[in-house]
């Protein structure tokens, strides 16, 4: 088994090595330097020398393979694919275009994304694998028909819909939470419970749906006609057979996005004005810091991957079989 | 045929060519049994007709507005002889909807309103100053005395539309009926009969009833939307329902043209790995383990940032604000499709993989048929309704995907319409005093019965082409 987890990290490598390359092409060799110098100064009334300062001071001014002016290794070392992409993979995220150290900003800022990422996790997991087993207990009855209309049309509403709502009836009409805000420690609870609240309703349509088909596909297995045939009661078949094997895939599906957690939500994070990863990369966007957004993208990246590896030690400690192939 | 000189932008285009490619699979489809069952069986479904009607209404406001035009200008330079064109660029549903268009107000009013939203001080006759609600210049205007006499208006508006609606219907239903009575052998009541008949084996009753409810509410909503502005006047005091309107046709070309886009890259990708195996199958497989590893909306993120840095370093290759826009809409398109590509792709790898052990492909092979023609004629085929199954499904996705992103910015262009930019900007209005609620209502509303009865549409078609569904 450790050989068969060694071999999955040693694939990660060349993955690694890929997007570090995307990454590359994408901020260095699609446009140069100068651009974005441009694009950040204004494209009007732009000496070469504030282009010039613009770049030295965040050490785009270097050449972006070779060095031809250094000696030996500083050839190699003292160029921006050394500087600004491998020194990702030791986590050396570097500076900001605005001059702040992004390694530390980012290990301030995921607590906050964990703290609503976290329970809106469990909570959701918790009442769509509940809501789903309802609705496979009353299988192939209009209760089952119409909740499935009912998540297709939850589905259906923008996030942003859910968020804007949330906020005005809880927030504003009813005025029973903060609109938005975030503090650390115990009395911090109050801002968590309108964001997690919304992801949790938003996501329950098409988690339920998901979760639905499983259970049902579980029940069709011929070992459930077998407990049924043996005339244990539909309870005890759904809590202790169906639910528990069941239980296999939609865990599995959940480990990977388990790494993401720390990377959270884009759209809840600035709406509520958590001061998140997720907020952090949005402002980045906004204030066009291509340096923040680079050093999210390979975060993201490297998170994935972590996230596939967990995917593929929970497999074998579920399923023994995937040990041998 | 236009009153215009005609302009055809590249999304114009694509999306011909998406209809005139679905047209012609279907014209296919229909003469082959095998292929035309599975669409029986979508139009047998009620929610698979309901849906199909809706959708058609929203396709065909998108195709109506991608049909983009210069308008003749209307009182040309007096010296040249000849037509001159406008440098705005309108497409055929502005023309239709041109009252819409035209009828802006100072700022914001609320649904069917006759009055502005805010105070404004007013001189009358004889000098004196007062602080008033002003009358619209459009909505509402042909009202003497609006309090008193506005709710009968909107009532005697809607019972123009309905009996409009209603004609409109009876003359489609007795065309259909007659149709049928020719086709089938019988009588034309009977025929007539069958489309209320709830039993029938394509859902005729649903067909009809679905068929007025829209009939009803597109032709009192025009009734009323010549006369009020019904959803509103935004901030600029531009309609919002006209505003709504034209952002089907952004929902509907990212949501089709991402797909369309993306999927010559996923079939042929996905074959390949499938089909070849061995060393091009690990770089297939690598490439999109790859590329699926960044999480998407960074990537569409960094990809739009550098998008715009380009754009504003070559901002003389763009010639008007529409063509920018369009280009835009078009990159939008492709920075998706790069990120959802890889999904498809790898169901078709596996599905070809399962298709090459599969006895008749084991026969070709062995028969001496080369690996070009085996793919052609056995395996394209058979993984084809994987991509359909996956246009319809990745179509919904799209669409609220798009408003996410506009509402980060890294959507759409600004000055196009469509419903992120439409909640973009009024979800400042929610802090309002008074709730300034219809923009981002009517955006939401429109939106949701897009996805929703595409989500519908798609769950019907899923059943109907996967195999693996028992029937």
């Amino acid at each position: 088994m450790i050989a068969y987890i060694v071999r999955r990290a040693l694939y990660a490598i060349p993955i690694l090595v890929g997007v570090n390359i995307i990454t590359f092409l994408l901020f260095f060799v699609v446009n140069t330097p100068d651009d974005m110098a441009r694009m950040f100064l204004g494209q009007k009334h732009v000496t070469e020398a504030q282009i010039e300062d613009w770049k030295t001071e965040r050490g785009y001014h270097r050449p972006l393979f070779y060095n031809a002016e250094a000696e030996g290794m500083d050839s190699l070392k003292d160029t921006i694919f050394y500087t600004k992409s491998l020194r990702l993979f030791v986590f050396d995220f570097g500076r900001s275009d605005s001059g702040r150290d992004i390694s530390f900003d980012i290990s301030q800022r995921m607590w906050p994304s964990l703290a609503i990422a976290v329970p809106q996790l469990l909570i959701g997991l918790l009442v769509a694998i509940t809501f789903a087993l309802l609705i496979a207990f009353f299988r192939a009855t209009y209760i089952d028909y119409w909740a499935v209309v009912l998540c297709v049309a939850l589905m259906s509403i923008s996030s942003l819909f859910y968020i804007i709502g949330g906020q005005f009836v809880m927030g504003k009409l009813l005025r029973v939470v903060p609109i938005s805000g975030f503090e650390s420690g115990i009395f911090g609870i109050k801002f968590l419970i309108l964001p997690v609240l919304i992801g949790v309703v938003g996501g329950i349509g098409s988690s339920t749906r998901w979760y639905r088909t499983i259970f049902l596909e579980e029940m069709n297995k011929d070992y459930v006609r077998t407990v049924r045939a043996k005339g244990i009661a539909e309870q005890t078949v759904l809590f202790r057979h169906v639910l528990r094997n069941a239980l296999i895939p939609i865990l599995t599906g959940v480990v990977v996005i388990l790494p993401l957690l720390f990377m959270g939500s884009l759209i809840t994070e600035s709406f509520f004005g958590i001061p998140g990863l997720g907020s952090y990369t949005i402002d980045a966007i906004n204030r066009q810091d291509f340096a923040i957004v680079r050093s999210m993208v390979f975060l993201g990246a490297v998170l994935y991957i972590i996230g596939l590896l967990l995917t593929d030690i929970s497999y074998t400690v579920v399923d023994p079989r995937v040990r041998l192939s | 045929m236009l009153p215009g000189k005609p302009v055809f932008l590249l999304t114009d285009l694509l999306i011909f060519v998406l209809v005139l490619s679905i047209v012609s699979f279907f014209a296919y489809a229909m003469r082959k049994p095998h292929l035309r069952q599975p669409w029986g069986q979508v139009v047998r479904a009620r929610a698979g007709v309901i849906s199909m009607i809706v959708l058609s209404v929203y396709v065909a406001i998108a195709l109506l507005d991608s049909l983009h035009f210069h308008p003749v200008l209307e009182n040309p330079a007096a010296h040249s002889e000849e037509v001159q064109y406008s440098g705005e660029v309108i497409s055929v549903f502005d023309q239709l909807v041109s009252d819409l268009r035209a009828s802006t107000e100072k700022t914001y009013s609320a649904p069917f309103a006759a009055h502005l939203y805010a105070k404004e001080t007013v001189q009358q006759a004889d000098g004196a100053r007062i602080r008033i609600y002003p009358r619209l210049l459009w909505g509402g205007a042909h009202l003497e005395d609006p309090r008193a006499q506005k709710a009968t208006d909107i009532l005697l508006l809607a019972g123009v539309g309905t009996l409009k609606a209603a004609a409109v219907w009876a003359v489609l239903l007795v065309l259909w009926a007659l149709y049928l009575s020719t086709r089938t052998a019988r009588t034309f009541p009977a025929a007539l009969g069958t489309l209320f008949d709830g039993h029938s084996e394509v859902p005729w009753r649903t067909v009809s009833v679905t068929l007025g409810v829209v009939l009803l509410v597109l032709l009192v909503g025009a009734e009323w939307a010549s006369k009020y502005h019904v959803l509103g006047t935004d901030k600029v005091g531009e309609d919002v329902l006209y505003q709504a309107l034209k952002s089907i046709r952004t929902g509907v070309v990212i949501g089709t043209l991402t797909t369309l886009l993306m999927v010559p890259f996923a079939i042929v990708l996905g074959i390949m790995a499938g089909f070849f195996r061995g060393w091009i199958d690990d770089v297939i497989q690598y490439l999109y383990t790859t590329l699926n590893s960044v999480p998407g909306v960074l990537l569409i993120a960094a990809a739009v940032l550098m998008l715009n840095v380009y754009m504003s370093k070559h901002a003389e290759a763009f010639a008007s604000l529409t063509q920018r826009a369009d280009m835009r809409l078009l990159f939008l398109c492709l920075i998706l499709g790069l990120t959802s590509w890889t999904g498809l792709c790898r169901l078709l790898r596996a599905e070809t993989l399962k298709l090459r052990a599969v006895d008749f492909v084991q026969a070709a092979t062995a028969f001496g048929v080369g690996p070009m023609q085996t793919i052609f004629r056995h395996i394209l085929p058979n993984v084809m309704h994987i991509v359909l199954i996956t246009l319809v499904l990745d179509f919904s996705g799209l669409v609220l995907a798009e408003a996410v992103l506009s509402y980060i910015n890294i959507g759409v262009d600004p000055t196009m319409n469509s419903w992120g930019n439409m909640i973009n900007s009024a979800r400042l209005e929610m802090a309002r005093e008074p709730l300034v609620w219809w923009s981002l209502a009517a955006s939401l509303f429109f939106m949701f019965t897009l996805v929703l009865f595409a989500n519908l549409f798609a769950d019907v078609v899923r059943d109907a082409l996967d195999p693996r569904v028992s029937r």
